[in-house]
């Protein structure tokens, strides 16, 4: 399993969790777990995935997202799980 | 399983509070390269440098990239020239031809330094090293991205003061030399007491004797973080913000290890140590002397700043120890005053002086860093202020170490212009008595004894 995390932030508006799901379904990439907030009217998500049957590299996963994000007007990042595991777990 | 509130946490570090993995240094071992005929060196040396370093920029680019952690340098730092380049340099000149392949080989691999333009000479110096030190002016003044540093004195040698008296004098002319650039060849010189072999961070870093054929070092930084994490308990007691300092450090810490060991592991090249220090920049928000003010002081320099330094500095290490496998290089708070603009805001109020930065050099990781001085400054005067700065290494068994630009042409009221992350600086007065005497008397300080602590 290779977890990764997404975020999303940015102004809410419809269809951004339809977005990103699509783009990770059609990359055959797993969503383990979702949680979402609002905060001061600006949505806040958290996505933990599974990208070990993607073809693509990750990078290139990243690059795309990033601008997937551009096109809704968010804020998209994503990054490999270990960086949040290290810092907050020991 | 990590929530969203952590992860919020890690990346409002890093997009707000300038969290970053300062730089990844490879270190790598010019032993093997040693030849007596200069050409044939020179090729050895662009060839080993460049067939091991010339995966890692990019390298430090994928981590970035996949960790979402910006890696702001990487670096190389090598065996110290004096001892590589010995056999094949009769000349000061000779030397500066070795300085100039390992610009070239920076050049070709992108990495925005290279240390090692080095000699060790806490207790002599060998024709080589004096060579390599009468060369540094010159090599400093061809070269962009070659780092250059001494050693002059150790707690188990003492401190060589022939040495320091050369070195006075080739601060001086470094300055001289790059005057056109506001002396900036002195910001990549330092003299050392006590040099660590594995510190990753220039312009003092070189790969030591002791070290393997290459090894990865990763400095991390995070100022901001600190500074963050501490207005959050403004007025609470000392317990609290001690506990405070060290989770950040820890957290910091952590992030370097990670990068650290992929690093390591994608290179294959064996993971060294985490040099867990505070490294400010000039940009707002990424400053030492702020956590210093958020401590409680108004400026950097008022009393109680060497107090709330040697918390400081003890809190990072205390908290970053337990955070990584591996922990070396010089390791606590830097405090360069270019590169920090509350302790150029300190020196422009009038509230720092290069006294108490002497006293704040006891307790903090290294020493005097990028200090601006009138360029009249005799030579002999520098040479007095590396003996001061050298002693406080030697009898307090620590690292300390002079980075001093004396700015040919201008004097204290004006200011001076590095660019980048070696910023910008008021030139500070200095102590204008003589020691002219004390620096020409030659010979060595003996090494101070060790029981008796008192």
């Amino acid at each position: 399993m290779k977890k990764t995390i997404i975020t999303v932030v940015g102004k809410d508006t419809v269809g951004i969790i339809a977005r990103v799901c699509t783009y990770l379904a059609e990359n055959k990439i797993n969503i383990l777990d979702i949680s979402q907030t609002i905060v001061q009217g600006y949505f806040n998500m958290m996505m933990i995935v599974d990208m070990c049957r993607t073809e693509k590299h990750f990078g290139d996963i990243a690059d795309e997202l990033d601008k997937l994000g551009e096109e809704i007007g968010v804020i998209i990042k994503c990054q490999k799980e270990e960086i949040f595991d290290k810092m907050h777990r020991i | 399983m990590i929530n969203i509130f952590e992860v919020a946490e890690t990346n409002q570090m890093i997009e707000k509070e300038n969290l970053d993995v300062r730089t990844i240094t490879l270190g790598i071992s010019l032993l093997d390269c040693m030849d007596s005929n200069l050409e044939r060196l020179k090729e050895k040396l662009y060839g080993k440098i460049y067939e091991a370093a010339k995966d890692l920029v990019k390298t430090g680019e994928e981590i970035s990239k996949e960790f979402g952690i910006p890696i702001v340098n990487k670096r190389i730092s090598v065996t110290p020239i004096a001892l590589v380049g010995g056999a094949a340099c009769s000349s000061a000149e000779d030397f500066a031809e070795i300085a100039k392949t390992l610009d070239k080989a920076a050049h070709e691999v992108g990495v925005n330094f290279i240390g090692g333009y080095s000699a060790l000479v806490s207790k002599g110096m060998t024709e080589a090293d004096r060579l390599l030190i009468e060369s540094i002016p010159l090599a400093l003044s061809v070269t962009e991205r070659v780092c250059s540093s001494v050693n002059l004195g150790s707690t188990r040698t003492g401190i060589n003061m022939d040495a320091v008296k050369l070195m006075g004098e080739t601060v001086k002319k470094t300055a001289e030399y790059t005057k056109d650039a506001d002396s900036l060849g002195c910001a990549k010189l330092v003299v050392f007491c006590n040099a660590p072999d594995d510190n990753p961070f220039m312009a003092g870093a070189f790969h030591g004797v002791t070290e393997s054929d290459r090894v990865i070092n990763v400095g991390v930084s995070g100022p901001g973080v600190v500074k963050t994490a501490l207005s959050k308990v403004r007025g609470e007691n000392f317990e609290v913000l001690c506990e405070t300092i060290k989770k950040t450090a820890f957290k910091v810490t952590r992030v370097g290890q990670l990068v650290a060991k992929e690093a390591s592991k994608r290179m294959g090249v064996p993971f060294g140590i985490v040099d867990l220090s505070l490294a400010p920049t000039p940009a707002i928000g990424d400053s030492v002397a702020d956590i210093l003010c958020e401590i409680g002081l108004e400026y950097a320099g008022a009393p109680g700043t060497t107090a709330a330094l040697a918390l400081l500095n003890d809190q990072v290490k205390k908290g970053g120890v337990m955070a990584s496998s591996y922990v070396g290089g010089l390791s606590g708070a830097f405090i360069p005053v270019s590169e920090d603009q509350g302790m150029i805001d300190a020196v422009a109020a009038g509230a720092l002086t290069l006294e108490k930065l002497e006293a704040m050099t006891c307790v903090c990781s290294v020493g005097l860093d990028m200090i601006a001085v009138p360029g009249d400054t005799k030579a002999t005067t520098i040479s007095g202020i590396i003996a001061d700065e050298m002693a406080i290494g030697m009898v307090n068994q620590k690292t300390t170490a002079v980075r001093i630009v004396p700015v040919i042409g201008k004097g204290v009221g004006e200011s001076v212009e590095f660019g980048g992350l070696l910023g910008h600086a008021p030139i500070i007065p200095v102590n204008g008595f003589s020691c002219d005497a004390f620096v020409n008397r030659g010979g060595r300080i003996p090494a101070p004894i060790h029981s008796f602590k008192n």
